[in-house]
C-alpha cells in the first residue's frame, strides 16, 4: 500500500507533468487563463489519465506486448510498434465515452468543460502516460495509481498557474513580455518549486 | 491566410514572424523537453519536420475526400503511422539519440503543431502550398529548438554537439557549468526571454493589456 502512495506521490509531484516532464503544455498555457476553465480541465485529466492508463495497459499486455500471442502459437510476434496507433483510439474513445456520459447524466458539467473536451485526444500528457506505464513496466494497480496521481499532478499545476497569472493581470510588464511571455517564467518559477519536491519521495 | 500568399511568404514568414512555438504556441511540448543538447535538438528537429511535411502533403492529397464529422481521426491516423516509421528508423540507425529522446518520438503524433498546422492549413490547401507551409512551420520551430538547445548546451555542459567550447574546471579549465541549465525550470525561462526578445523586435505582436474591462468576459480572450 505504501508504496501506491509512495508512486502516487512520485506521478504528481516529482515527475509533474507540465512542470518537469514538459507533456501538455499547450492546453498548460493555453488554458490556464481563468481559474474556473483551470479547474474543469484539471478534473476532466483526471478523469480520462485515470481510465486510459490501465485501459491501454490491459490492451498492450493482452496484445501488443511481445509473446503476447504464445497462446495462439505465435510466441515471436511482437506488435509494439502498433502501440502509438491502439493508444491513440483508446484516448479517443475514451474521451468521447466521457462526453456523452457527461452530455446525458451531468450537463451542468458538461457545459463547464466546453470545446477543451474533445481536444484532450491530442493532449501529450495522456499520451505520454501511457506510453511511460509501457516504458516503466508497470502492473495495472500501479498504472492506475499512475494515470490518477499524474492527471491530479496535472490539476493542481494548472489551477495554481491560472490563480498566479489572474493576480499578474492587474501587473504592469514590459510590453514583449505580457501573456505568453511572462507565463512562461512563471512556469519556470513553479518548476523550481516543484523540483523542491524531488527529495520527497526516495525513488 | 486569406489573400494567396506567394510561396515564398508562406516558407519564410514561419520562421521568424510567426514562429510556430513563441506566436502560435503550438508544439512546445517537446520543445523544451529535449533541448538539454544540441544534437537531440536536431534530431527531433529533423523527425517533426518531416513528419509535418509528409502528413500535410498526404492529408492535402486526400483532402476532398475526408469526410469533415471523423477528420481528426483520420489525421491522427495518418500522423501517427508516419511517426511509427521515423520512430522505428530512429532506433534502427540513431539508437542511443532515440534512448535519449525516450517518448517524445513518439509524442511527435499528439504535437500540437502537426494537427495544428493540418486542420488550419493543408485542409484548405493544394499539396504543394501545404508542403512548403509544413516546411516553413518545421523549419521555424527547429529554430526557436536549436536556439534553446545550443544555450542550454553551451552554459549547462560548455560544449557545443558534444565539442569542449568552454574549457570546464573539470578538465583544468576556467568555466564552471550551471547545472541548472540542464534542469527543467531554466527551458522555461529561456523560452520567455525568447518570447521576450522576438516581441520587443515586432512589438505588434505583444498582447494587449488585460485589465482594461475586468469584468467583460470578452476582454481576456
Amino acid at each position: 500500500m505504501s508504496e501506491l502512495w509512495a508512486l502516487f506521490l512520485r506521478a504528481a509531484f516529482v515527475e509533474n507533468m507540465p512542470l518537469t516532464l514538459f507533456l501538455g503544455l499547450c492546453t498548460f498555457i493555453a488554458l490556464s487563463r481563468k481559474t474556473g476553465s483551470a479547474l474543469g480541465l484539471g478534473i476532466a485529466m483526471v478523469a480520462v489519465m485515470g481510465v486510459t492508463v490501465p485501459l491501454n495497459h490491459l490492451i498492450y499486455t493482452a496484445v501488443l506486448a511481445p509473446g503476447a500471442w504464445a497462446w495462439a502459437g505465435l510466441p515471436q510476434t511482437d506488435l509494439s510498434y502498433l502501440r502509438l496507433i491502439a493508444f491513440i483510439g483508446v484516448i479517443a474513445a475514451t474521451v468521447q465515452m466521457l462526453e456523452m456520459v457527461l452530455d446525458r447524466f451531468f450537463p451542468a458539467i458538461y457545459a463547464s468543460f466546453g470545446v477543451f473536451l474533445p481536444l484532450l485526444t491530442v493532449q501529450c500528457a495522456i499520451l505520454g502516460g501511457s506510453l511511460f506505464m509501457v516504458e516503466r513496466n508497470y502492473d495495472l494497480a500501479e498504472s492506475a495509481v499512475f494515470g490518477v496521481g499524474a492527471g491530479f499532478g496535472f490539476a493542481v499545476a494548472v489551477v495554481m498557474l491560472s490563480a498566479i497569472r489572474a493576480r499578474l493581470s492587474y501587473a504592469d510588464l514590459p510590453q514583449g513580455l505580457r501573456g505568453l511571455g511572462i507565463t512562461f517564467i512563471l512556469a519556470g518559477m513553479m518548476s523550481l518549486g516543484f523540483a523542491a519536491f524531488a527529495q520527497m519521495v526516495a525513488s | 491566410m486569406s489573400a494567396p500568399a506567394s510561396l515564398r511568404s508562406i516558407l519564410f514568414s514561419p520562421l521568424l514572424r510567426q514562429n510556430p512555438v513563441t506566436l502560435q504556441i503550438l508544439g512546445i511540448c517537446s520543445a523544451l523537453a529535449v533541448t538539454t543538447s544540441m544534437e537531440t535538438a536536431l534530431t527531433m528537429s529533423g523527425a517533426l519536420t518531416v513528419v509535418l511535411v509528409m502528413s500535410a502533403g498526404l492529408i492535402s492529397v486526400i483532402r476532398r475526400h475526408i469526410p469533415d464529422s471523423i477528420r481528426l481521426i483520420v489525421q491522427i491516423v495518418i500522423v501517427a503511422s508516419l511517426v511509427i516509421v521515423i520512430d522505428q528508423i530512429l532506433q534502427a540507425y540513431l539508437f542511443e539519440i532515440s534512448q535519449r529522446l525516450s517518448v517524445f518520438v513518439s509524442l511527435i503524433t499528439t504535437n500540437c503543431l502537426v494537427l495544428g498546422r493540418t486542420e488550419s492549413f493543408s485542409r484548405h490547401n493544394p499539396p504543394l502550398r501545404s508542403m512548403v507551409d509544413a516546411l516553413g512551420n518545421g523549419l521555424g520551430y527547429s529554430l526557436a529548438l536549436t536556439v534553446i538547445g545550443s544555450i542550454r548546451e553551451l552554459f549547462g555542459a560548455g560544449s557545443l554537439l558534444g565539442w569542449q567550447v568552454l574549457p570546464t574546471v573539470d578538465q583544468g579549465g576556467w568555466f564552471t557549468p550551471l547545472n541548472l541549465m540542464l534542469l527543467a525550470p531554466s527551458a522555461f525561462f529561456l523560452l520567455g526571454g525568447l518570447v521576450w526578445a522576438i516581441r520587443s523586435v515586432f512589438p505588434d505582436q505583444a498582447e494587449a493589456l488585460e485589465y482594461l474591462s475586468p469584468d467583460d468576459p470578452e476582454a481576456s480572450q
